[in-house]
């Protein structure tokens, strides 16, 4: 059983040991910093906090790791949100005039949230998820990672599990969080392909040409298609679902082969279809493919710069699953419902120790706080928690190479720049004898 | 910022280094001295053609055949520069071409001055300002495209022919109406996404790495968005200069002047506050009211109630023709009272609204009655809803029947179905203020409106004059009047123009005789 029985009445307890000795704080702040290069980056970070009993605050700053952690600590918060770095300290933004406080950046983010596709999906609804539809998650994942990654240029993309019945992306580059509202929400749009609402049957629409990304797109969801919509989702399984699926193409007779076997391949030849309007229904495949599986996201999570948005490594009070990084190398096999608890992570602490760790107990001696970090980090290592903070950990570490190479280039170039200067000196030194 | 008319060296350039093409970017304000005569006709003409920009806009598709030949004709006779090489024949007696692009340049300037103190008045400016670049690039020859370019800096890369032909079919199946060999033929430019989210958002242009493939002829909405920003910013860092101009005497008059040329026509002066009774009103509803407040009136009526779209919208109109606060909440009360709603009610909810509406609670603001843009492109109604537009909102074949009942002038009938056949047409083609225009014409029994209709309230004022109603309408207006006429009968030679110019120089002279 990897996911001990959880129960929000435990929380209370649970948290406090989870911000003492499992939340995996220096990384976080090592994150959240991002190699010091812009001054108070850290400092100047709003984070919101729900509290027990539901109390919301807002503009939470803190100047050091070791604050962030005493306050977590102290405050024990049931939700953390980050939001956006601003041009002085949020917690002290009253103090600062009025129309000079601004948010300056933020990651470019999206939220990916299961609900979306109610009208689509069989299986579950509202807050539910299972097995059948999280394959939507990993069209989605899979989608806009490359989009972000092949069309954006984006290198450093966080993918985290909600908690709950989503996904989240964090896109971490610089130039990314350093988007205006305008391009945050141009991205989101470029992205979008699904629209309407209650009131809209035919919510995908194409026409020629078909831009590369949707074709990029399609064949992402073809790979999935088969599997999840006809043999997971069923949509083609009962008269309901079919006429539903029918429901949305823009001709005016069709006819349904009847008493056909069970697995429909993706063309739909066993559905003929009489298409009598002047355009339109050409693509009718391409469109409920993308319909039913492609992805939906929120365009205003997106645009706002100072947008909070769950923080990863929090806890999700209603199911208590802690939202960890994904790691898109095991994409197909990620299970939501594997994702560890925190009473599991809690319980797993509880466990006798290993004996190597025994040695590390004398080097703790010498040094309290480097003793108190490296027990925290033996402590995770041996929970559950273990293999998310080592995603975590690798995607930090492309950053600070990233970041390394940057500095290269850019010191390299002042080098340029510098032996140029020196050569018209001497030049102009040789002129003048 | 430096403004003409005051005391500056005269920087000494060439003709040609200063305006070397007809295009530009504004970025450099002028630096020679002008006279005031120059300066208000710079600045009057400028607005004229601003304000064509926008009629035309609004009447025609833009960039089809008749928006081409209006705006050309505007351009024309307003001497601004458009198309041609800078060392061409002069016509004989008209303005040079070096000419033109210094009025450009300086009218430009001066307006920001009159633009840049309130958000609406710069929004507006740019906006026109953005579509009168458009069109000004879009019909430039590519050579001339890429001059201008490379004249400002922008410096976008030119995608190489090798990394075209192996993008080839991702370029062509981007950017509508491109095949093989355009792409081929055509030049590409690399441009990082944040400088072209217009195509990116709509998803017309391929994306790689970070940067946009734009075709040549995409090239303008780049270019406009840059033109957007400079702009913007430019008008916010005038706005702060603005109190140095102000206190120029020579000045002030004028630019304020310039402004409410566009402004006093937004109906929030009550030019005529008490002149209309209760009584009048449901008389005016068929003569004067505009479509879309004739229906609303009637709603109000037969239902003895409106909702809040709809309150707002008919109540700011009221207002607007010149019902005072008192008379509104009379004029309300009255009838949600036959309705649903007993006295003690409507003073609780209602009559706050009615109050706030004349900025009389909450923040206080005065609020301005709804233009036809405004009633046109937000609040879409729906069930139970009956404000909006109704050559915009209702279902064409209501619209046929509603405007059939409502028909005024018996004698008219001939004319009946094939106006209403051509106020349909208008619709269709989403003209719905030239539709409402044609229903002036319809029920006022006129064959042009003379007017361009922008405003509900505009119309009610149109209707009157032509009715010679027993409302004044003050001389104020006339000369707002003047510049929003109908650019169709504005082929008046320039002479004329510049007569009546002279005239009000005259009078401005003397106005400033301590000079």
């Amino acid at each position: 059983m990897s996911t001990s029985d959880y129960d929000p009445a435990c929380l209370p307890d649970l948290l406090p040991l989870y911000y003492r000795r499992l939340f995996p704080f220096s990384q976080y702040y090592r994150w959240l910093s991002y190699g010091g290069v812009s001054k108070n980056y850290f400092q100047n970070r709003e984070f919101s906090f729900t509290l027990k009993d539901d109390i919301y605050v807002r503009y939470q700053s803190f100047t050091t790791q070791n604050e962030l952690e005493k306050e977590m600590q102290k405050m024990v918060p049931y939700k953390i949100d980050i939001g956006a770095v601003y041009s002085h300290r949020p917690s002290q933004h009253n103090a600062v005039k009025s129309g000079t406080f601004q948010a300056l950046e933020k990651e470019l983010v999206f939220d990916i949230d299961m609900t979306d596709y109610d009208d689509v999906r069989r299986c579950c609804s509202a807050a539910d998820i299972c097995s059948k539809c999280w394959t939507l998650m990993t069209i989605a994942i899979r989608i806009l990672d490359r989009a972000l990654r092949e069309d954006f240029g984006f290198h450093h993309l966080l993918w985290v599990y909600s908690g709950r019945r989503g996904v989240h992306c964090w896109v971490c580059d610089d130039a990314a969080r350093k988007l205006s509202v305008a391009a945050r929400s141009a991205v989101a749009e470029y992205l979008s392909l699904v629209k309407g609402g209650e009131e809209t049957v035919r919510k995908v629409v194409l026409s020629d040409p078909i831009h590369p990304f949707i074709n990029h797109s399609l064949s992402v969801v073809e790979r999935y298609f088969q599997q999840y919509a006809i043999v997971d989702q069923d949509i083609l399984g009962s008269k309901e679902s079919v006429d539903k699926v029918l429901a949305v193409f823009p001709v005016d007779r069709y006819f349904f082969k009847e008493g056909s076997s069970v697995s429909y391949d993706l063309h739909f030849s066993c559905v003929s279809v009489k298409s009598n309007s002047k355009k339109g229904g050409q693509y009718f495949d391409k469109e409920i493919m993308l319909q039913y599986c492609y992805p939906r996201l929120d365009v205003n999570v997106s645009k706002g710069v100072n947008h909070l948005l769950k923080s990863p490594f929090s806890v999700h009070p209603k199911t208590g699953r802690i939202s960890v990084p994904i790691d898109l190398k095991e994409l197909d096999t990620f299970d939501p419902f594997e994702v560890p608890t925190i009473s599991l992570i809690c319980e797993e602490l509880e466990k006798p120790r290993a004996e190597e760790a025994e040695e590390d107990d004398m080097k703790d001696k010498e040094n309290e706080q480097e003793a108190g970090e490296r027990r925290r980090i033996r402590d995770y290592k041996r929970t559950s928690l273990a293999k998310y903070v080592k995603v975590f950990d690798r995607f930090l570490e492309a950053m600070a190479r990233s970041r390394k190479g940057e500095m290269l280039k850019k010191s390299g170039e002042i080098e340029k720049d510098s032996v140029f200067h020196i050569h018209l000196i001497l030049a102009f030194t040789l002129q003048m004898d | 910022m430096q403004f003409p008319g005051r005391r500056k060296k005269v920087i000494g350039s060439s003709q040609n280094d200063l305006y070397d093409h007809c295009l530009q970017f504004y970025g450099q304000p002028p630096l020679e001295n002008i006279s005031l005569t120059e300066f208000e006709t710079f600045a009057v003409e400028r607005l004229k053609l601003l304000k064509s920009v926008e009629n035309i806009g609004v009447s025609y598709v833009k960039n089809s055949e008749q928006y081409v030949k209006k705006l050309d004709a505007e351009f024309s006779s307003l001497n601004f520069p458009l198309r041609t090489e800078l060392g061409d024949r002069r016509v004989q007696g008209g303005t040079s071409e070096y000419e033109k692009r210094r009025k450009d340049h300086i009218s430009h300037f001066i307006l920001r001055l009159a633009y840049c103190q309130t958000e609406d008045l710069r929004r507006w400016f740019i906006q026109q300002e953005m579509d009168l670049f458009r069109y000004r690039f879009g019909e430039l020859t590519s050579k001339h495209k890429t001059d201008f370019l490379h004249k400002n800096n922008l410096k976008y890369e030119t995608v190489s022919a090798e990394e075209k032909k192996s993008l080839k079919d991702k370029l062509i199946t981007s950017s509508y109406g491109l095949s093989g060999i355009t792409v081929e033929e055509y030049d590409f430019y690399k441009v990082p996404f944040q400088d072209a989210l217009d195509l990116v958002r709509t998803r017309k242009v391929y994306l790689l790495a970070g940067n946009a493939y734009i075709p040549h002829h995409e090239i303008v909405t780049i270019v406009l968005n840059d033109f957007r920003t400079r702009l913007s910013k430019a008008l916010a860092m005038t706005a702060r200069s603005l109190p140095a101009v102000q206190s120029d005497e020579r000045l002030q008059p004028l630019l304020s002047h310039l402004s409410h040329a566009y402004v006093g026509q937004d109906y929030s002066i009550q030019k005529n506050m008490g002149k209309i009774s209760l009584e009048q009103i449901d008389a005016l509803s068929g003569k004067s009211f505009p479509l879309c407040m004739r229906h609303l009136h009637k709603a109000l009526r037969e239902n003895h109630h409106l909702r809040h779209g709809g309150r707002m919208q008919y109540g700011l109109f009221l207002k607007g023709i010149g019902l005072t606060l008192d008379q509104a909440l009379q004029f309300w009360r009255s009838e949600f009272v036959k309705g649903k709603v007993d006295a003690d009610k409507f003073d609780k909810a209602y009559a706050y609204s009615v109050r706030h509406m004349f900025g009389k609670e909450g923040k206080r603001t005065d609020y301005t009655p709804y233009s036809c843009m405004k009633v046109i492109l937000s609040n879409p109604p729906s069930q139970g809803d009956y404000h909006g537009c109704p050559f915009r909102h209702s279902d064409p074949e209501l619209l046929k029947q509603k405007l059939q009942n409502y028909k005024v002038s018996p004698s008219g009938i001939n004319q009946l179905l094939p106006m209403l056949a051509e106020i349909l047409e208008l619709v269709k083609g989403m003209h719905y203020q030239l539709a409402c225009q044609k229903y002036f014409e319809l029920t006022h029994n006129v064959e042009d409106a003379g007017f361009s209709l922008n405003h509900p309230n505009q119309y009610f004022t149109e209707s009157q004059k032509l009715l010679g109603g027993g409302l004044e309408i003050k001389k104020e207006v006339d000369m707002s009047q003047r510049s929003q006429e109908n650019p169709a009968n504005m082929t008046r030679p320039s002479q004329a123009n510049s007569k009546q110019a002279h005239e009000e120089m005259g009078d401005l002279d003397s106005f400033f005789q301590d000079e």
